[in-house]
């Protein structure tokens, strides 16, 4: 009885399950003849948001895994790569060496970051996203006293350009000017008119690999293990709050380096705002490409990043073309963010309760078949 | 080499209690390598808890221990954690599953045991980062489940499995340990289709001619007798017999396991109420609980009766009454004074002048933080506006009633607090299920439901319970369902008692009908 309905198939349920992608979609191509962008301008543009972003959202994918939800807390490995970026910069090391320079610094930051978020994450068992979201916002406090206050009187800062004129904490915007896209012009190749930033996406390519290797391996196991249930991997003699924190731990370091690829390619970041919201547009991208709170997986974050950047490519074009005003695309970009993680955290609660009441009503069939066989 | 001698387990004189509570006494018992054991006993007989000492749970510890030694090849030992008793080759089934549904049946016989093979990165990492061996999981899973002598897929994913496949995975976890001596099955086939139990059978037959041997606690006592090679009887935390399966049968086991002294087991004034009328009718109930059945409940219960639902854990009786007053889902049809109730929906229920006392005292039964005084007129003040004072346009809480009437049910009950203003948490057990109590009569409903009444309390106080529940009864005509696990306080208590047993109501008999006739209701339609 229940292979039956299983085997049914069933475009309402699907379109139900895959509802965030298809809203997308549709928007998308509503969109599209309305912004008047060529094909060619749209996939340029598309490439540099893919290479730019795709490393950033990657990195939540391990705490899903581990039964952690989405890791708003991303935003302390962007907070490490940042304070990596200044240093590298303060040194004046560019180009490639800079890059890498910054991404060994921030390893550190971002383990010290990851073990105290994991800490805390484990003694909010079961309230994960909302315990890390607002962790966010209390390190952002911190990392605002290591850079506006600590950097010049204790972290060394040589350059007066970096500076705030009164002499120490840093200004409010770093330039990375010279190492301003090093990474993706390395290898890059030109297809059509589309540059490609082959080493970006090589760099990519190599995390999917990891990824899919770290899920055969027995911590990766152990993970999910202690995602579905972490009694019963307790039982079993499995650490969970260890695993949990090496989960966050990995989340951190790699939201590190995927800040640091973020800001190369961007040129400079605004020191005190560039990370606040990396983490609510990451994890927006990730849901849009139909991954939950449980369950996200590579392709998930391709085809988020894919129709996230597409949509906000267009919606400011098209919203200037239908209301004639601007501002309505940086807007639009906003409110479709919060909107999406809200509607996907509702989708999530609502198709649990729905297997829920699904079993009720197997119970209830179970006796009428009784019945009729009785009879 | 005495040792060679020496039984796989002994048990001596083992005892137990829990806060004063006595729950064994003197428990010996000796076990012989490749031997199966049954062990039987009403529930709270002390069952789970021997077996709990054995196989070194933490709540033992934290109780305070135990008395008296175990044996294991003759040496004594002595388990601080479930992970020294697996080390000393002790596995257990318990009766709630432990497995991860989202994985195959091979990741879970060998979780957290999986081999794995070496990298580059793990030589450079730990042992952590080695990749897992999916070729070698299947291969010794396969081997752990020939074991059993069955035929389940390792591919094959947990949440897809009938419990059949569950509970056999269960245990080719435990065979696939290399060192396993001595496997606890905690009631396995309570679970399973009559076929599915007679494959178990057969494979605890097959594990026995490997070695292995096998405690085997069950309430289906033609299983007992099929399979195993001595019985262990236990009741109220003794063992009272202790022979070789074959000079049993099943009526001698039930009479051992329920059967009291003959003369202490009087049903005390037990009425018939020929010419009281139908006042509650179940019809096809089903509940949706964990843990419990119901199907198909048909049920006609008299006005002003005191009528008993008992039955072995699981069968049904606790899902009866959550279902009927809407706290878990169910279907059927229920009619209270010739009208219909909705079910899944407790505020009818409670409008309708019915009232709950929940077996979940701590937390469906009490506002733990509160006071007595506000446990006690809660229900009341939500369903039936009492003990407020109505202004017009609002309502304010009539203090002075409810301290009133949380006194009057201190007094009459003997509810052992320092006042009516201390808070629920900080009594004792049997002086909270007083206080649901209080708050269920303070409804002064026509129609209670009282669950597992005596649950975890004292001897005193749940005479007093009891007491208080025939006066309720006699003095305001009060129709009565008590459910319980103890079929003699329900002997002692009710006119009626019908007996429940796989999720469907096996019969009902007056109190003061033997104990023989009441185990052998239970055990019927076991499944």
């Amino acid at each position: 009885m229940k292979n039956n309905q299983r085997a049914k198939f069933n475009l309402g349920r699907l379109l139900q399950d895959n509802i965030v992608p298809v809203m997308f979609i549709v928007i998308c191509i509503i969109c599209f003849p309305m912004s008047g962008y060529s094909p060619t301008y749209l996939l340029n543009e598309l490439v540099t948001r893919m290479g730019r972003n795709t490393f950033l959202v990657l990195s939540l994918l391990i705490p899903v895994m581990a039964g952690l939800g989405m890791n708003f807390a991303m935003t302390l490995g962007a907070m490490a790569g940042q304070i990596g970026l200044i240093l590298v910069s303060d040194w004046q090391i560019w180009g490639i060496p800079g890059i890498i320079l910054a991404m060994i610094i921030s390893i550190p930051i971002s383990i010290l970051f990851g073990i105290f978020c994991g800490n805390l994450l484990n003694k909010a068992k079961g309230r994960e996203m909302i315990t890390s979201y607002i962790i966010a916002f209390f390190m952002n406090g911190v990392y605002q006293l290591i850079v506006l206050f600590m950097m010049g009187p204790i972290i060394p800062i040589i350059h007066d350009t970096l500076k705030l004129p009164r002499g120490y904490g840093i200004r409010n915007t770093v330039s990375l000017l010279n190492m301003r896209q090093h990474l993706d012009n390395l290898l890059a190749i030109n297809v059509a008119g589309i540059k490609i930033p082959v080493l970006t996406f090589l760099i990519i390519g190599v995390l999917c690999l990891v990824i899919v290797w770290f899920r055969r391996t027995k911590l990766g196991q152990d993970m999910r293990a202690v995602a579905q249930d972490m009694e019963v991997a307790r039982n079993a003699g499995i650490n969970v709050d260890r695993t949990r924190i090496i989960a966050i731990v990995m989340s951190t370091v790699l939201a590190g380096f995927g800040m640091i690829i973020y800001l190369q390619n961007l040129g400079n970041f605004p020191t005190y705002s560039a990370h606040t919201q990396i983490g609510t547009f990451s994890i927006a991208a990730l849901l849009v490409g139909g991954a939950s709170v449980e369950k996200a997986s590579i392709s998930n974050a391709f085809l988020g990043v894919f129709l996230f950047h597409l949509m906000f490519i267009m919606a400011p074009a098209a919203g200037t073309a239908v209301t004639g005003d601007s501002m309505i695309g940086e807007y639009f970009r906003t409110f479709v963010s919060y909107g999406v993680i809200t509607v996907a955290l509702i989708m999530y609660e609502a198709r649990k309760r729905r297997t829920r009441s699904a079993t009720s009503h197997l119970l209830a069939l179970a006796q009428q078949e009784e019945e009729a066989r009785a009879k | 080499m005495e040792n060679n001698n020496a039984p796989l387990l002994e048990m001596r004189n083992i005892k137990k209690d829990f806060f004063g509570n006595q729950v064994l006494t003197d428990i010996n018992l000796t076990l012989q390598a490749g031997e199966v054991l049954g062990l039987v006993g009403e529930n709270g007989a002390g069952k789970s808890t021997l077996m709990k000492i054995l196989f070194g749970m933490d709540v033992i510890r934290e109780t305070g221990g135990y008395e008296g030694e175990v044996l294991i090849d003759g040496q004594e030992v002595k388990f601080s954690d479930p992970f020294d008793a697996l080390a000393a080759g002790i596995g257990m089934v318990h009766q709630e599953f432990s497995l991860i549904p989202g994985f195959t049946a091979a990741e879970n016989i060998l979780l957290n045991r999986e081999p794995t093979k070496k990298g580059i990165v793990s030589e450079a990492f730990g042992p952590r980062l080695n990749t897992l061996d999916y070729k070698e999981i299947q291969e010794r899973s396969a081997k752990a489940i020939d074991k059993m002598g069955v035929k389940i897929s390792g591919d094959m994913v947990i949440s897809d499995m009938p419990v059949g496949h569950k509970q056999f995975t269960e245990i080719a976890r435990e065979l696939s340990k290399e060192n396993l001596k001595l496997l606890i099955l905690d009631e396995p086939t309570a679970v399973l289709t009559e076929k599915e139990a007679e494959a178990l059978l057969q494979s605890i037959r097959n594990m026995a001619a490997q070695g292995i041997s096998v405690i085997f606690i069950t309430h289906r006592l033609q299983e007992i007798l099929s399979v195993c090679d001595k019985v262990v009887i236990m009741r109220d935390g003794y063992v009272v017999k202790d022979s070789p399966a074959s000079e049993l049968d099943v009526p001698e086991i039930t009479r051992w396991m329920v059967g009291r002294n003959v003369e202490s087991a009087h049903a005390a004034e037990a009425r018939e109420l020929p010419d009281a009328r139908t006042i509650l009718s179940i019809r096809k109930l089903w509940v949706d609980m964990p843990g419990e059945i119901v199907r198909n409940v048909d049920l006609d219960i008299k006005e002003g009766e005191i009528l008993g639902i008992g039955g072995l854990a699981g069968q049904g009786k606790l899902g009866i009454p959550n279902g009927i007053m809407g706290l878990y889902e169910a279907g059927g049809t229920v009619e209270f004074d010739g009208k219909p109730i909705p079910l899944n929906n407790p505020r009818a229920c409670l409008s309708a002048s019915l009232a709950f006392v929940s077996e979940d005292r701590r937390g469906v039964g009490l506002l733990l933080d509160e006071s007595l005084e506000w446990n006690v007129a809660f229900s009341a003040m939500q369903i039936q506006n009492k003990f407020l004072r109505n202004f017009g346009l609002f309502k304010w809480r009539d203090d002075g009633a409810i301290r009133a009437v949380t006194n009057k049910y201190i007094d009459e009950l003997k509810i052992k607090c320092t006042g009516s203003r201390q808070k629920a948490k900080e009594l004792s057990g049997g002086n909270q299920q007083k206080v649901c109590l209080a708050k269920a009569f303070a409804l002064e409903p026509r129609f209670l439901f009282v669950a597992e009444p005596t649950r975890g309390i004292d001897v005193g106080a749940k005479a007093l319970v009891l007491e208080a529940l025939k006066r309720f009864n006699r003095e305001f005509g009060v129709t009565v369902v008590v459910i319980s696990s103890e079929l003699e306080e329900l002997r002692q208590t009710c006119d009626r008692i019908a007996i429940v047993s796989g999720g469907k109501i096996a019969g009902i008999l007056p109190a003061s009908e033997s104990s023989e006739a009441f185990g052998t209701l239970m055990v019927s339609q076991v499944v």
